[in-house]
This record gives C-alpha cells, structure tokens and sequence, in this order.
C-alpha cells in the first residue's frame, strides 16, 4: 500500500475527509443560502431565475459544483466506513448508560441526523436541481433574453404545505448536524488552540442556527405571502 | 445501608455471560466501591460460590488497574477512579449496575475483568525515547520551558485506565494514544522519534479494533485523570504532519 492509501485507510485520514468535506459542505450552504436570498425579492422571481441561470452555466461556478457533488458522495461514503468501523468496535453494549451525562445529543447521533438530511437532499435535488437541467421549465423573457422560470416551480412546490414542513423540519436536522459537526471539524484537522478555539465554538453555534433558519423562512415566506 | 448488585458474569472469554443479582447488607458509607465488592467476595466464598473477580491493584488512584462501569458510567458517578469511589456516592436501598469495559479490543477474560494489553501493544508500537546509555547527565542540561513541562506533565497523568474507551461511544482509543503521543511529542527527548512515533501508534491503535473519534467529549468528561482532548488535537496534527513529511512510503 502506498502512503496516501495507508493514510486514507486509516481512522485519522477518514475522519480527514470527514472534516474536509463537511467544511466543503458548509460552505457551499453559505454560497447556496446567499443566492437564494433572491427569493424574498418582491420582482415575480426575475433576480432568482437570472442567478439560477448564471448557476448552471457559469464555467467557474461548474468547477464548484462538481466539488460539491463529490464532497457530499464522499461525505457520505466516509460517514457509511465509519459508522460501521464504530459500530464493530463495541460488538457488546452496555446494559445501562448514562451517555447524555458525558456529551451531548447531536454529537452521539451524527449519522442518524446525516441520513435524514440524505433523504431531504434526494427530494431536494430532484425537486429543483434535475428540474433545472433536465426538465421542462416554462421560459421567460427578461430585457430579449430567455430563461427558465425555476421560480414559478420553487412557487408552486411552495404551495404544498406539507412539502413546507418537511423542509422546515430538514433544515431543524442540518442545524443539529452543524451544531456539532462545525467545530468538531476543526478539532479533527488539529485546529484547537486557546486563542481560536472558543471563537469557532461561537462562529458554529451562530451559523447553525442562521443558515438553518434562513434556509427554512424561504418556504415559509412563499407560502404566506402567495 | 443496603443495597442490591447487578453484576456481570462471565466464566471465560468464550462464554456468553450474563448478570447475576447480589443483596448485600450493613454497608457502610465510608467504605470505598471495591472493600463493597470484598465484602460481597468473602460472603460468597463463604457459601462455596465463585467470587466476583474485577481488577484492582494500588487501590489509591494512581495505577489504572480498577474498571468497572457502574450505574451506566465508567469508574462510577464520580470523575475519579473506581478504587477512589466511596458508597457515599450511593443511595441506601440503590440497585447498582456492575459491567465491564465494553470494546472488542478489551475482551472480557472474566466477570469484570477484561484484557487491556492492547494499550501496552499501543505503547510498545512507538511511546518511548531511545537515549544513548553512559553517564547520569546533568539536571537541567536540557532547558524545557515551565509551561511546555506542564503541558507534557498534564498528558503523562493518564493511567491507562481505559475509561476513555469505555466511556466512547465508537470504543475508540483516541484520548489514551493522544495522551501518550503528546506527553513525547512536547519534550526536547521525544524529538528523534517523534514523526515514527505518531504514525507507528496510530497504526497499532488501529490494528487492535478500536473505533474512530467522534469528538464527542465523552472521553476527557469521564476521565479520571482530567486528560484534555486538546491532546486528540495535538495528536491528530502529529499524524497529519508525520505522514506528510517522514521518510516511511
Ligand atoms: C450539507 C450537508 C452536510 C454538512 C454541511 C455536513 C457537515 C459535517 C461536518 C462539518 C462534520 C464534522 C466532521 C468532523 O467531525 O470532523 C460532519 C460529520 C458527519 N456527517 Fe455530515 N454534513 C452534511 C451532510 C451529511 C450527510 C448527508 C450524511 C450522511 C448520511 C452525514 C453524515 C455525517 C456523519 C456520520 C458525521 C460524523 C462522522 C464521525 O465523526 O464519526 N453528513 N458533517
Ligand atoms: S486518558 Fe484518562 S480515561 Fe483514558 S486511559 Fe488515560 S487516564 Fe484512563
Ligand atoms: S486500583 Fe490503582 S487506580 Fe484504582
């Protein structure tokens, strides 16, 4: 085996990518959140579908995305090994526990929270992403130039208040999952120090209740004022 | 005070095993966790039964040799060591849930007992400094500044009890090893090896089956010598460091 196989098998280097891709992830969320700001623009979706547009077809912003895309399959795949790497280390368990006395809920449940947040991008994705590439949006004309018109689907899905709650209720996961998933990337890669340590535990305490909630107000917001 | 036992028995390590309920009377709240268990012992070597076999040797806090999950915690309520746990910590009437560490790399070998050598393989795989032999040297020839000695002093505190193993949710060795690594890493003597050391003990932590670190804290909350996971850190860019720069392909 060669170095870089070794390193990646083992229990550190997989909780290397861990890290590496979960902060991936977190930005892109910050990227994604920003954008989608657009949609509480009173303009009929006009300033969102021109982003969206630029979204999928900008070459650098392509670069990005297929980041994204291997970060969350990598993500996904490393969670996987190591649940399973987890699970086998503690073949017998214990009769009684008093876990939540030592550590707190999100942390112990990072799978279960990932899997559930899995599922939500699956609909997700195929609610609006395959949408936008493959599907077959109505177009609009903005000063001659056309575009497909993602709004009115992000409208109309919007208009489902059970597709409202669930989404709601994903973003209460990803805002459990980032509660302790943001810092404790740092502390895999090594980053605790007394002078920066403290301020990522506050900068990830913030952003998982933000991001999340903004997130979330979006369609909240569609399916109140339309 | 008097107090029912829920102990796990386990004849051998091929045994399935199961829990075994114990009454015990008239004791005394000054006692500490394992003269509890002694008494218990002698009550049931007295009725010709076998007695409750756990590990146990300075019985004063300092060599890591008491276990025992008690109550759904390791070494007990208190963040102290088993041997150091006082039946004033309990409740008169109080069933008590006795297990042993729960991790493959640590199989049971009997009742409460369990094999806990792969710490020492861990050990063995690279926490040592090599010195030439010769002369005694000098106090003081090497200046190592206050704060880093205590930093080194404060990670060679683990006794090796594995409570962190016992306490974590994936079994994983990460405080133990960080704590060994640390201790050398942070010291003038410990620079020779020190790039072989974290990858060698890393290496071994792996191969004996223990799980990944979460980071869930749970590890430095039950861990009867305060051990930090500012070690898991400093461990963590060790290896990072290690495997990018050493000469091991
Ligand atoms: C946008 C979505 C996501 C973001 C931003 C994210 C972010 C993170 C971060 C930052 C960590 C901490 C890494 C570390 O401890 O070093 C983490 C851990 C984890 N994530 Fe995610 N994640 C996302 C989605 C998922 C999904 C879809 C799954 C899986 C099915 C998942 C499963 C896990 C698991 C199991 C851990 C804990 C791994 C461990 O330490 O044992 N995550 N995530
Ligand atoms: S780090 Fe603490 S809990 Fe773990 S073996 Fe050392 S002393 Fe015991
Ligand atoms: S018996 Fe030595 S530390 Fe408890």
């Amino acid at each position: 085996m060669s170095w870089v196989t070794k390193t990646l098998k083992s229990t550190l280097g997989r909780k290397l990518i861990m890290a590496l891709t979960g902060l991936f992830l977190i930005l892109f969320l910050t990227g994604h959140v920003s954008g989608n700001m657009l949609l509480f623009k009173n303009d009929g979706g006009e300033a969102f579908n021109i982003y969206a547009k630029f979204m999928t077809t900008n070459p650098a912003v392509k670069v990005l995305s297929y980041l994204t895309y291997i970060s969350v399959i990598a993500h996904v795949i490393y969670s996987i090994i190591l649940s399973r790497q987890n699970k086998s280390a503690r073949p017998i368990g214990y009769a009684e526990s008093k876990a939540s006395t030592n550590s707190r809920w999100a942390s112990r449940n990072m799978g279960i929270l990932g899997t559930i947040i899995l599922i939500f991008l699956v609909v997700h994705m195929q609610s609006f992403w395959a949408q936008m590439h493959w599907g077959d949006l109505p177009v609009v004309t903005y000063d001659g130039e056309e575009y497909k018109d993602l709004y009115s689907i992000v409208n109309f899905a919007f208009q489902n208040i059970f597709m409202v709650i669930g989404y709601v209720v994903a973003m209460a996961f990803l805002a459990f999952h980032l509660s302790h998933g943001f810092a404790s990337a740092f502390q895999t890669l090594g980053w605790n120090h007394k002078k920066y340590s403290p301020a990522i535990k506050a900068i990830g305490q913030f952003y998982c209740i933000v991001v999340p909630v903004l997130f979330a107000a979006m369609p909240l917001y569609i399916y109140f004022t339309s | 005070m008097k107090l029912t036992l829920k102990i796990w028995r386990q004849k051998n390590s091929s045994d399935k095993g199961g829990f075994a309920t114990y009454p015990v009377d008239h004791v005394s709240k000054d006692m500490s966790f394992l003269e509890m268990l002694d008494v218990l012992n002698e009550e049931l070597t007295e009725k010709g039964e076998d007695p409750v076999h756990f590990d146990h040797d300075c019985r004063e806090g300092i060599c890591g040799m008491c276990s025992l999950y008690i109550n759904g915690k390791p070494h007990g309520p208190l963040q102290t060591t088993t041997c150091q746990l006082h039946m004033r910590s309990f409740n008169d009437g109080e069933t008590i849930t006795i297990e042993p560490w729960r991790a493959k790399a640590f199989p049971v070998v009997k009742d409460l007992v369990v094999d806990r050598e792969a710490f020492d393989r861990i050990i063995q795989a690279g926490g040592y400094v090599n010195v030439n032999t010769g002369g005694v040297p000098d106090a003081n020839e090497i200046p190592v500044a206050k704060t880093i000695a205590d930093l080194a002093m404060d990670a060679a505190q683990c006794i090796g009890c594995g409570a962190c193993v016992a306490a974590c949710k994936n079994a994983s060795a990460m405080l133990f090893t960080s704590a060994k690594v640390s201790q050398l890493a942070l010291l003038p003597q410990g620079q020779v090896e020190r790039k072989t050391r974290a990858e060698k003990m890393v290496a071994q932590m792996d191969a004996e089956g223990f799980g990944a670190c979460t980071n869930t804290g749970a590890c430095e909350a039950e861990c009867p010598k305060g051990i930090s996971i500012t070690n898991i850190a400093r461990m963590n860019r060790e290896y990072f460091s290690a495997v990018m720069s050493s000469d091991n392909v």
